[in-house]
């Protein structure tokens, strides 16, 4: 349901690739998308500058394609800029003229604000309806909603909403939870992150960190930290009363076109969100979460959704 | 440069102003500032109280206005906003930018200071906030190195505080949900992280364990000391081996460094710790007073004191400290 009061169907969007992959793979994931009922896919590397397995001109080709199959393409930025050679990478993205982008920091709102619609990435901190519209006057046409807020939250924004924003939630996937400058990939192999190797390709999912009780508790991807639980929000998607125009799924290295098809069959009625969540539960090893939605603890599965 | 201390009540306060803060931050008594810890932080009468004694003494006073209110409760940030500018603090320290808007709106002539919470790296990011609400100063998270720290510096158009001392945040400050995931309450919504409500100490035949809402967050043998369970500070296992895997329990201490960060333009020192002590006010503020002052009369053979040393060390987390991120190996 979007502001303007039209209803329309949800959409699902494709995040961007959180992990290291190589080019073969990243080229290959992208032609087994194309043929899903993906609506929208965001491309780039968000989470470490070093990871260089495309170019610029190698995303630009993907985005072409995906284009020209019928979905909307976004250009998203890194998350955590630290290096000026990464702000000048931003304002490549941000100045590509032909994609929208997604700003996933304030750097590259400063880039695009005033000059070219953008989406408003999970990483803003956009918390409430006076940071939204202040956004929104300066170009913002989506927003994505912080991970840890709730529906509650969403439905008070849609109060407030200025006309024609879409809002999207981040639906299926691994948390993103943290950022830093250290690495931990790099740290779980004894080198520091100027000295890492690349290690984080040999983890095309992660690396699993555990309690000392053995219970799988985070994932380590390089300078970022993800929930080791999987975010399931399939019965939000189902309900008509969630509030969000987009659906945001992440992309793991197995399964996602399964994933997206489930979503979509959910989408359309044709199947029941807990046939579906039992479904997704045997495409992942982790339990399933969803508890930022419900207000508790992210890490909860609240039986409304019947995510276990 | 300037040294800017915490103060979490009236003693604190006071122990700041007394060694030689050039100004110190407090907050309200409520989430709308990232130690909503109980006990702690300011309420009307004892604002003013603050006021009165600093200002006798020539400090600045900084009001932490830096969580992130929600659709439902902004007027309680908005009150706060107004409440500190009717007190006629010297700054605001904001993160949000509804808040911002709010204050620069509203409060034209309030000096706003952007808070570590707004997750400011760049100084793309810097100028935003400074274009946009007229923020005069930039806190900057504890994740780039002193080479790009000067980089930000020389490109920003405001000046730079970096924080010099006290708890180390590993992960980008505004951006962290290991909280909230494992809890519900986390430093952006709720002003806390690992709140003590959910910390459960338990024994069992030879360990004592420490746990966050349930999850195990360390686990050490009797006769050793058992830290406070900040996940990022736990041990864990990761490929077969058990460890740190995040951070030691260790602070943030910039001595070493001190030439550095005046040779290349940073303009103020933050000590962290609104939660700490009277005496662990005083004697950081002591120290850092005496650091600086004797780095700014002469950097160029400045060699940090091995009494201050070890004041520092005896007061960090871990009894150890760490230049954090400022040196690329650590990273």
């Amino acid at each position: 349901m979007s502001a303007s009061g039209i209803t329309r169907p949800a959409r699902l969007s494709l995040g961007p690739i959180q992990y290291y992959w190589g080019k073969e793979k990243i080229i290959d994931f992208y032609r087994s998308v194309e043929t899903t009922p993906i609506d929208i896919v965001y491309l780039g590397e968000t989470v470490c500058s070093k990871r260089r397995s495309l170019r610029l001109k190698d995303w630009m080709e993907i985005a072409d394609q995906l284009q020209s199959v019928g979905k909307e393409v976004v250009l998203s930025t890194l998350a955590l800029l630290e290096a000026n050679s990464e702000l000048g990478h931003v304002r490549k993205l941000c100045a590509n003229g032909v994609f929208r982008v997604e700003a996933n920091d304030m750097s590259a709102v400063q880039m695009l604000a005033g000059k070219s619609d953008f989406i408003g990435g999970a990483s803003l901190n956009i918390y409430n309806s006076g940071t939204l519209r202040k956004l929104v006057d300066m170009g913002m046409t989506r927003w994505v909603m912080p991970v840890e807020l709730s529906q509650e939250v969403l439905t008070d924004f849609q109060q407030e909403m200025p006309a024609g924003i879409e809002s999207e939630v981040f639906s299926w996937g691994r948390i993103p939870i943290a950022y830093s400058a250290r690495c931990y990939t790099a740290r779980a192999h004894k080198v520091s992150k100027d000295a890492c190797g690349y290690c984080c390709i040999d983890y095309p999912d992660g690396l699993m960190l555990s309690t000392r009780e053995d219970e799988d508790f985070l994932v380590i991807n390089g300078i970022q930290t993800q929930s080791a639980k999987v975010h399931n929000l399939v019965h939000a998607l189902a309900s008509s009363t969630a509030g969000a125009d987009v659906f945001r799924l992440s992309p793991q290295s197995e399964h996602t076109p399964e994933v997206i098809s489930l979503f979509d069959k959910v989408r359309q009625g044709a199947l029941n969100a807990d046939e579906a969540t039992d479904k997704l539960k045997a495409l992942v090893s982790e339990d399933l979460c969803n508890g930022y939605w419900f207000n508790e603890a992210g890490m909860a599965s609240c039986s409304a959704a019947g995510a276990q | 440069m300037e040294l800017v201390c915490p103060a979490g009540n009236l003693p604190s306060l006071k122990a700041a102003v007394d060694n030689g803060a050039d100004a110190v931050y407090i907050g309200f008594r409520d989430e709308t500032n990232a130690r909503h810890f109980a006990g702690l932080n300011f309420n009307d009468k004892q604002i003013e109280k603050c006021l009165d004694y600093a200002r006798s003494h020539g400090t600045k006073v900084y009001v932490a206005i830096n969580t992130y209110p929600q659709p439902g409760n902004i007027t309680k940030w908005e009150r706060a906003v107004d409440q500190a500018a009717e007190y006629g603090v010297d700054a605001l320290i904001l993160a949000d930018i509804g808040v911002m808007d709010y204050a620069a709106g509203k409060w034209p002539e309030l000096r706003l200071h952007l808070s570590v919470q707004a997750s400011a790296t760049t100084h793309e990011a810097v100028r935003f906030y400074a274009e946009q609400f007229g923020v005069q100063r930039a806190v900057i998270p504890r994740v780039l190195s002193v080479k790009q720290v000067e980089a930000l510096v020389s490109n920003s158009p405001i000046p730079i505080e970096v924080f010099g001392f006290g708890s180390l945040c590993v992960m980008v400050e505004g951006r962290c949900y290991l909280s909230s995931y494992v809890t519900g309450q986390g430093p952006n919504t709720f002003g806390a992280c690992s709140p003590a409500s959910f910390v459960r100490w338990s024994e069992t035949d030879s360990k004592l364990e420490t746990r966050l809402n349930g999850v195990l967050i360390d686990q050490v043998n009797k006769d050793e000391n058992a830290g406070y369970p900040t996940i990022c500070k736990g041990r864990f296992v990761v490929n077969g081996e058990t460890g740190y895997a995040i951070e030691e329990p260790t602070s943030l201490n910039t001595l070493p460094i001190l030439p550095e960060l005046l040779r290349i333009g940073v303009s103020a020192i933050k000590i962290e710790g609104r939660q700490r002590s009277p005496a662990y006010v005083a004697k950081v503020t002591g120290v850092l007073r005496a650091a600086i002052d004797a780095c700014m009369r002469d950097p160029e053979n400045f060699v940090p004191d091995e009494d201050w040393l070890s004041q520092l060390t005896s007061v960090s987390e871990g009894v150890q400290t760490t230049l954090g991120a400022y040196q690329r190996e650590w990273q």
